[in-house]
């Protein structure tokens, strides 16, 4: 029995079904992730279990409410932090703070020891408008205004997309940090070099979840060589690549190209058919979870 | 959660606060309105030049025309003929042409008598401009039939408003316009806000029933509103001498009942509309446009079409314009105007219901 | 015409006593795919406005396709593409509209239009969708189209503002497949963003702090410098000592 259980949830805009039959399931106290790009369904699943829309077809739990039965019992115990800045740019900080606290019938002090590793950082800024922070401040804020009133539940809807690395790194710390007050926090990215920072990952696309484990366990379901191949002409490298015997996939990753090898691939004679290429690196790599979500998705 | 509600009122008043431009705006918009419509735009009748065809000039036409003369109003511009009066009009020589019967006199005894009731004057008025044309004749055929007894049937239609000072008609115009602009249109338009914003996720995803913050959102629009109808009637009262016979209790009570019926109006908009675009023109075209045309406010009732009028009848503005009209004007207590109160609670209570039917805690 | 398209010596903008960009300079070579990196406030819309004639340097000088950025805005302006990810193309108007109105903001005659707009279509797959609207296109398919019409006057240099933010992995290597194409075929991207993942992708990149180009040499070397796993450590070595928050 998971704080968070779904079943089979799906969900359709007119012709366009956002979520189909999804299932899963997170312990408490679990930092689990979705990820996947826009378009994957992701907000339409956190619309569903905060209660905001009704299923189509399907039930979930949410700390053991159903979410079409017992909905207010379960918005009394979730934070929500939905994908769009949701606080109010022309109160100022400490406004905004009070203004939830209110929300939910709780004072700033009660709940301060929750928030404070938090809220300390943005303090000093307290009298300044929402609308006037930069993209990590006004993350910490919505964060802080979300865990006001002590829930047991956290729904992050992309909390780092439009934040840079530094301010991305310090969120990801934080919410390491509330697990361990055992919080249960789902939380959605688009970015997948986040994934690594969750205990449990689903990778979702188009409505639909590819497959759910750690991020190791995810990574260990790649069971092909993987290579990073460069050269001096990338784009021209490419080409030749995917011309190749043997050689089942072949994309730009970075500053190398990954090359994932199929039956009959052979290091030796890629190298040799490749000899007149410029500046020819082949290299066997690790795969990671972006790997595996493109092996995914072709399939 | 009692002591939630004076934290979300103190939230909203402190958007409006922050808001100064609209805020401004809001207080301004009153008093230019009152302004504009009192002194500028006007259905006054002033220096309207009267030509006059008779074919014999007898004592009863040339009585008649005295004090047509007399009236500071009106400009006498001599006698035409019949031929002239096409091209008198056309030209703007003359506002008004006032053609006399011929036997003028005799019919004027006969109809005194009650022999008679044939008409015995023809008033050809540029009507270019409605209102003043509309106001013109009234004021015209007031001063032409002069004797006393005939004064007498006209009497009723000039006592309220002997001048026929335009700005008494206005004020309870502009009163009908101005509340519904800041409790329907404001009010609509910050609701949407949230939902655009996309705060109202986060305030429907928490115990908190969301009709609690929608009533604490109408609390400062609707304090707003009182200081403009303060405002507007003391405007009125010392600005532009309006009598307010009736008595100001009954006027304030009566516009508080339309305070709320237009706070349920902006409520009823804001489920309907997703931005705060749709939210403004649903507001400007639903709303002030039949305040406009179909009050009473610019146009007269019963000079609109059939069609119209019928219409009319669901605008609340025009209720309470008529309302406001007689209290003000005419100095009816407001017991006088109780069919116009129970058909404004009775749109209020439909709304308020509609709209608290429609606006659910979900987002769809 | 040199082979160095963007050439920036001690370029500086002040808003009043505060300097939002301090003296940069570098020097972007043809066919490179540039990466222009800096936290939140860093400075590098301000840097990229100069060099794109929105902004006018307070003092330094800069040359972009051979223009000057003080004198010869309006030139520049001309020869380079730009592309958003927030704004990008006219969602209600078809693939074909929208690359219509590109043209013609371009000054593309009507055959000239007719050529590359069916060119570009072949190109991309997208004939059976030319008159599509563009809101009903799936976000990769609009990106790669956003792309290519940035392209189409032939632009020296493209400046690409966060270009794959939120996009699948699959969609996003055929966006950057396109983007090393035209690399290849001779035009000059510039990329601004804070996704140090796209930051791999390029063949060079800069790193402002603070209004300051901190950093700048190939990601490969950047990680051994900073003796580091990932740009993304890189990145956050060199902006935890940012002063600026905003």
């Amino acid at each position: 029995m998971g704080v968070i259980d779904v079943h089979n949830l799906s969900k359709s805009y007119g012709k366009v079904l956002a979520l189909d039959r999804v299932s899963f399931s997170v312990g408490r106290g679990e930092l689990f992730g979705l990820i996947g790009p826009d378009g994957a369904g992701k907000t339409t699943l956190f619309r569903l279990l905060t209660t905001l829309i009704n299923p189509d077809d399907g039930c979930a739990e949410v700390d053991g409410c159903d979410i079409i039965k017992d909905y207010l019992s379960i918005r009394k115990r979730v934070g929500y932090m939905p994908a769009r800045f949701s606080l109010y740019p022309d109160l100022s900080v400490e406004e905004n703070l009070q203004f939830f606290a209110a929300l939910f019938g709780v004072t700033v002090e009660e709940s301060y020891d929750l928030i404070a590793p938090i809220y300390k950082q943005i303090e000093p800024f307290c009298t300044r408008r929402a609308g006037k922070l930069s993209g990590g401040m006004k993350q910490k804020l919505a964060l802080s205004c979300a865990l006001i009133h002590r829930p047991s539940v956290l729904f992050l809807d992309e909390p780092t997309t439009g934040v840079d690395a530094v301010s991305r790194n310090e969120f990801w710390d934080m919410l390491a940090a509330l697990k361990e007050r055992g919080i249960t926090i789902l939380v959605s990215t688009p970015y997948m070099d986040e994934a690594s920072r969750c205990d449990r990952i689903a990778l979702c696309s188009e409505g639909r979840i590819l497959g759910i484990d750690t991020p190791t366990g995810i990574v260990r379901g790649f069971d092909k060589p993987l290579y990073g191949i460069s050269a001096k002409n990338m784009f021209a490298l490419l080409e030749r690549a995917r011309s190749e015997e043997g050689v089942e996939d072949c994309y730009p990753f970075g500053e190398k190209h990954h090359l994932v090898a199929g039956e009959g691939f052979d290091e030796e004679r890629f190298k040799a058919a490749l000899a007149d290429v410029e500046c020819l690196e082949i290299v066997s790599t690790e795969p990671t979870i972006e790997d595996m979500f493109i092996k995914l998705m072709r399939r | 959660m009692k002591q939630n509600f004076g934290s979300f009122v103190k939230k909203e008043s402190l958007h409006i606060l922050r808001d100064k431009r609209t805020m401004l705006v809001v207080m301004l918009i009153p008093v230019m309105l009152m302004t504009l419509f009192g002194f500028a735009i006007s259905t006054e009748v002033n220096n309207i030049n009267v030509a006059v065809v008779a074919s014999e000039r007898t004592d009863g036409v040339r009585d008649a025309v005295e004090r047509l003369s007399q009236n500071g109003y009106f400009t006498f511009n001599g006698y035409i003929s019949q031929d002239e009066i096409d091209y008198f009009l056309r030209s703007g020589k003359a506002g008004a042409v006032v053609v006399f019967a011929s036997d003028y006199d005799r019919r004027v005894e006969q109809t005194v008598a009650g022999v008679a009731t044939k008409p015995i004057i023809q008033l050809i008025v540029d009507a270019s401009n409605v209102n003043t044309a509309a106001s013109a004749t009234s004021y015209l055929q007031n001063i032409l039939l002069g004797t006393a007894s005939q004064q007498a049937m006209f009497e009723t239609r000039m006592l309220f408003n002997p001048q026929m000072r335009s700005a008494y008609n206005f004020v309870p115009g502009i009163m009908g316009l101005i509340f519904i602009l800041v409790c329907a249109m404001m009010t609509s338009v910050s609701i949407v806000r949230e939902k655009e914003v996309g705060t109202m996720e986060v305030l429907l995803v928490s115990p908190v029933r969301p009709v609690k913050i929608i009533f604490a959102k109408m609390i400062p629009y609707f304090a707003i509103s009182c200081i403009v109808l303060v405002t507007i009637m003391l405007l009125a009262r010392y600005l532009l001498g309006v009598p307010m016979s009736g008595g100001v209790g009954g006027i304030f009570s009566l516009s508080l009942l339309y305070l709320a019926l237009s706070l349920s109006l902006g409520l009823l908009v804001s489920t309907i509309a997703t931005t705060q675009m749709a939210a403004l023109l649903i507001s400007a075209m639903v709303m002030m446009m039949p305040i406009l045309m179909l009050s009473g406010m610019l146009f007269p009732i019963e000079n609109l079409p059939k069609f119209f009028q019928v219409v009319s009848n669901i605008v609340p503005a025009r209720w309470y314009i008529d309302a406001v009209r007689k209290m003000m004007i005419q100095g009816l207590p407001l017991v006088a105007v109780w069919k116009n109160c129970v058909i404004l609670i009775g749109m209020t209570v439909a709304i308020l219901s509609v709209s608290l039917k429609k606006f659910n805690d979900k987002l769809e | 015409m040199s082979d160095v398209v963007i050439s920036v010596r001690d370029l500086t903008k002040r808003f009043g006593d505060f300097t939002a960009v301090d003296r940069i300079s570098f020097d972007v070579h043809r066919g490179e795919i540039f990466g222009f990196l800096g936290a939140n406030g860093a400075g590098k819309t301000t840097a990229m406005r100069m060099l794109c004639g929105l902004s006018y340097p307070t003092s330094g000088s800069g040359t972009v396709a051979g223009y000057d950025v003080r004198t010869e805005s309006e030139q520049i302006k001309r020869h380079i593409g730009y592309m958003s990810q927030r704004f990008s193309l006219y969602n209600d108007l078809t693939v074909w509209e929208n690359i219509r109105l590109f043209a013609g903001i371009y000054g593309l005659s009507k055959t000239q239009t007719e050529e590359r707009a069916t060119e570009l279509l072949d190109r991309l797959n997208f004939s059976s969708e030319r008159n599509t609207l563009v809101c009903s296109l799936p976000l990769g398919w609009k990106q790669k189209l956003s792309f290519a019409i940035s392209t189409i006057h032939r632009p020296e240099v493209v400046f690409l503002d966060e270009p794959t933010g939120g996009v699948d992995p699959v969609t996003r290597r055929q966006f950057w497949e396109m983007i090393y194409e035209a690399a290849d075929g001779g035009t000059t991207i510039f990329v601004t963003t804070h996704y140090m993942d796209e930051a791999e992708y390029c063949s060079r990149v800069s790193i402002m702090v603070d209004g300051e180009v901190r950093a700048l040499d190939t990601p490969a070397r950047l990680k051994q410098q900073f003796a580091a796993e990932s740009m993304d450590e890189v990145f956050r070595t060199l902006a935890r000592g940012a002063q600026r928050g905003e």
